[in-house]
């Protein structure tokens, strides 16, 4: 089973791209794979605390922290969390923040890198 | 052990996303990751622009005036510091109308001696079959 890394950066509601990313990841995991998730720009706002789901918008909190809980790795970019007045306080358990490196880091080595853009 | 070559691709214009400005944020925290790795391995980016995205490396951009902001000339300046290797996509800016001259060709104020390649498609291309990971911005 291999590694892969996805650097994830649309925005959470409004953007059906994040709700692709999450379904990746799942797929991937599913098959046996790990997978690292790395949340910058407007991705950040998924790892926000307090979330509050409406039928009208695409929820993905529950998910995530179902992924979570079956090993994907979750890290937000800090500097783009703190820019949108997320705090260290509101990251859900389970979950890092870390500088920009981390991502970086983490393709040195993932068989596969899917770079996810915004918008 | 070694070295992994890493491609950014910004395509957009600056200024009307963020985007452009977090490829260069990323690309450029390439000189840290190796806190996160094993002794001797490393990340090696190459920035290149294309398409629209050229306009991100045209020069005496006001962006502190104007916005209150960074300007992306000066990410690209400091990229150039680093030693990060930076690529223009000729054809683009001549779609463009843009001249060597408008654009940042170093960033020797700053005491780079590395400078902005302005290169064809066909050698973005070769760099971009050489590389392992691509991130398109």
């Amino acid at each position: 089973m291999g590694v892969f890394t996805m650097g994830v950066f649309p925005s959470l509601v409004g953007s059906g791209t994040l709700d692709f990313s999450f379904k990746l990841a799942e797929a991937a995991l599913a098959k046996g794979h790990t997978v690292n998730m790395w949340l910058s720009g407007n991705a950040v706002m998924m790892a926000k605390k307090g979330q509050r789901a409406f039928k009208d918008y695409s929820h993905l909190e529950k998910k995530m922290m179902e992924l979570v809980g079956k090993g994907m790795a979750i890290t937000v970019c800090e500097a783009c969390a703190e820019a949108r007045g997320y705090h260290k306080e509101d990251t859900p358990e389970g979950m890092k923040r870390a500088s920009m490196d981390w991502y970086l880091a983490k393709t040195f080595k993932s068989d596969r890198v899917l770079h996810i853009g915004g918008e | 052990m070694g070295a992994l070559k890493l491609c950014f691709v910004v395509q957009r214009p600056p200024y009307k996303s963020e985007n452009p400005r977090l490829a260069l944020t990323h690309s450029i925290s390439s000189q840290t990751a190796e806190i996160h790795l094993e002794d001797g391995e490393t990340v090696v980016p190459t920035l290149i622009f294309v398409g629209d995205g050229v306009l991100n490396a045209t020069k005496n951009q006001q962006a502190m005036k104007l916005y209150g902001v960074t300007s992306t000339e000066s990410h690209i300046k400091n990229g150039l510091l680093i030693d990060m290797p930076i690529w223009v996509c000729k054809e683009d800016m001549e779609r463009l109308g843009l001249k060597e001259d408008q654009m940042i060709a170093d960033a020797e104020d700053m005491g780079a001696d590395l400078k902005t390649k302005f290169v064809s498609f066909a050698e973005i291309q070769k760099e971009i079959e050489a590389c392992p990971h691509l991130l398109f911005f």
